[in-house]
């Protein structure tokens, strides 16, 4: 279980946006989360709600230009890591902070062998010897469940097959005992019963090593499975917080309780058509000056359409961004 | 990959004979006359008598099967003895040009420095000009490098190398004088001066061709890297932490280079076909020259052997080229 206590990664008012020629796109829009140690932290969202845009931001991925981090703080270790050097940044990530993405087909460098890329972070950040990177990076292998580890670190990737090259990605992403795991959309690209297997994996191996965890994903399933506690995004914003078991029991945002409710169930009569959330997420060329779901919400109510509601906490560690209060069915008050 | 060369290479013989029947005939077809460029006193009827000893009154079959028995069985024999001091059979009868009445073999081995040289140079120039512009271009897609050399190498690739040599003859022999504008194969390298006379004499065709063939490859060079720049992987070698240099010439050129490499063998043929048009330009006596001259005389077998060497060395870079692929791109298996 998480232990209670200081923070790992503390995130304050976030901003990022992409300079394109029709103007300023504001995919992040002042996101504030904390992440403590050994906590899984999941985070849902359709596609377009910034979920991946935010966490690339924390460690300066996004190619720049077009994306530009224009406010906020990022504070790992007692650093704020919007204010680092490009060298001094480099030495985390990969380091302290590892990433794992959504498409392992593409996601590896296909002429290079798995070995090499493996041992690329180690002898990075490690300044290890190439024959001792080499047994590390066969360990590491072997950690994520890679039969016959030593020779296969002279395969190339596209010996392995997707589920394997996702377990290749967790193995450099893990290869310097990182503090914090960014998984995006780890799963996405993988059938279910691969899925399985990797959510196995991570679950043992995150209480093997002690690191916390960001998930990324729109499988709320998964969520479920994992996370110890959840953030809602939408529109760039996070609209609500809690933990796994109090969101998927009590969710308090129309759009929490919208995406819940899109889950089909396996029990019972099965329901003629799929539930939906009717329109799309919005493209925001100015920073959110009303509620961004305003527009697809069937609680909306007047001055919705002209406040961007802060978060307010419900109880706990619950909070939640919206000026309808679900248990009463009317308004918010103060 | 062995068994895929050797079969190839098999493959490549009746590809070989084919194209060189396919010359020989369209050569025939031409109304070319290899006395037309003989003086007009000589009467029709010694006209028809040197046509008759240069074998045209033989039929078109024996003609090939004679040129073919010239060229694969005599010519290799030749080559042997001389690089053996063997002696293998009594004398042979060589290819030998209508025109100078000199063995083909000969001449090429005579014109081949100076085409290698100029040409060669240029094209290794070319290349290593043209892969670091590409790269830095792509990198720094739309800025102001990229758009000046983006300009440059449109220009360089469709502005003809006639109009860009004469150009430079115009501005630098015409007018400043800085440098021949006829290059001087008899020149001989004996101490400095003369290699700086010789350097003189090569900055203007190599820089002609050399702005060609760099201007061709960085283009290529540049969409490879664009088009590698922004896949997973070096979003995958960026989170590992990697050093921009090591992301860029490590991860990305690596996969870029896979096509442009493949492009640079593909284009080697041509630098032995030498640059028909810069040579004459500058007068270079090199190969391109040699089959100008023997295409205006009618020199049916000076034309038809060195069409036929550069249809061997198309097919050898396509063969290489294809191997180069598959030693570079270890998705790739031909076996």
């Amino acid at each position: 279980m998480p232990n209670e206590g200081a923070a790992i990664l503390q995130v304050k008012e976030l901003r990022t946006v992409f300079q394109t020629r029709q103007g300023d796109v504001h995919a992040v829009n002042g996101v504030s989360f904390e992440l403590r140690p050994g906590e899984l932290l999941g985070v849902v969202g359709e596609s377009g709600s910034g979920k991946s845009v935010t966490m690339m931001s924390l460690i300066g991925l996004l190619p720049s230009p077009p994306a530009k981090v224009t406010a906020g703080q990022v504070v790992f270790e007692g650093q704020d890591l919007l204010h680092l050097s490009g060298n001094e940044l480099r030495a985390i990530r990969g380091a302290k902070i590892g990433f794992i993405f959504q498409d392992p087909m593409t996601s590896l460098n296909p002429v290079f062998t798995v070995g090499f890329q493996l041992m690329e972070p180690l002898r990075a950040h490690m300044g290890l010897s190439k024959t001792k990177a080499k047994d590390r990076a066969a360990e590491l292998l072997d950690l994520v469940g890679i039969p016959d580890a030593k020779r296969r670190l002279s395969d190339f990737p596209h010996q392995f097959s997707g589920g394997m090259r996702q377990r290749v990605m967790i193995a450099m992403a893990l290869a310097c005992d990182p503090k914090v795991l960014i998984a995006d959309e780890p799963t996405t690209a993988l059938d279910v019963t691969i899925q399985a297997q990797i959510l196995e994996l991570v679950k043992e191996l995150r209480h093997k090593l002690g690191m916390s965890i960001i998930w990324i994903t729109h499988d709320l399933g998964v969520i479920a499975g994992i996370a110890d506690r959840v953030m809602v995004m939408y529109g760039g914003q996070v609209v609500e917080q809690a933990p796994v078991r109090e969101l998927f029991s009590n969710p308090q945002h129309p759009y929490t309780k919208a995406l819940l409710d899109t889950v089909p169930s396996v029990r019972g009569t099965r329901p003629g058509k799929l539930q939906v959330i009717e329109g799309q997420p919005p493209i925001l060329y100015g920073a959110p000056s009303s509620c961004s779901f305003s527009e697809r919400c069937a609680h909306a109510f007047t001055p919705c359409h002209s406040q961007n509601p802060p978060p307010v906490a419900v109880d706990g560690d619950h909070n939640v961004a919206c000026l309808w209060d679900v248990s009463e069915g009317a308004p918010r008050h103060g | 990959m062995f068994t895929y060369t050797i079969r190839r290479s098999l493959l490549a013989v009746p590809t070989l004979l084919l194209i060189s029947l396919i010359i020989f005939l369209l050569l025939d077809l031409a109304p070319s006359d290899p006395t037309a460029n003989l003086p007009l006193t000589i009467p029709p009827e010694v006209r028809e008598q040197i046509r008759q000893s240069l074998g045209l009154g033989d039929p078109i079959h024996i003609r090939y099967l004679l040129w073919c028995k010239q060229f694969f069985i005599n010519e290799p024999l030749n080559i042997l003895e001389d690089m053996f001091g063997w002696q293998i059979g009594g004398d042979r009868l060589r290819v030998l040009s209508w025109q100078t009445r000199s063995p083909v073999v000969d001449l090429i081995v005579q014109r081949l420095p100076q085409t290698l040289w100029v040409v060669g140079l240029s094209y290794i120039l070319g290349i290593l000009i043209a892969v670091p512009i590409g790269v830095i271009s792509a990198y720094r897609q739309y800025s102001w490098f990229d758009q000046i050399g983006t300009f440059i190498s449109m220009v360089g690739f469709s502005v003809p190398t006639f109009f860009t040599g004469v150009l430079l003859i115009v501005i630098f022999s015409v007018w400043l004088g800085w440098f021949p504008s006829i290059y001087d194969t008899t020149h001989q390298v004996t101490d400095w001066s003369s290699f700086m006379v010789q350097v003189k004499q090569m900055i203007m065709p190599v820089s002609v061709l050399a702005l060609y063939n760099a201007s061709q490859i960085s283009r290529f060079m540049r969409a490879s890297m664009l088009d590698n720049l922004t896949q997973d992987y070096v979003r995958t070698a960026r989170a590992k932490g990697l050093r921009e240099q090591v992301v860029v010439l490590v991860h990305v050129l690596r996969n870029s280079l896979i096509p442009v490499i493949t492009v640079i063998a593909l284009g080697v043929p041509q630098v032995f076909g030498g640059a028909i048009i810069t040579e004459q330009v500058f007068k270079v006596n090199g190969l391109g020259q040699l089959l100008i001259i023997a295409i205006q005389g009618g020199d049916v077998p000076v034309v038809q052997t060195l069409t036929f060497i550069f249809a061997v060395l198309i097919v050898l870079f396509n063969l290489i080229a294809d191997i180069l692929y598959g030693v570079l791109d270890p998705r790739i298996r031909y076996d």
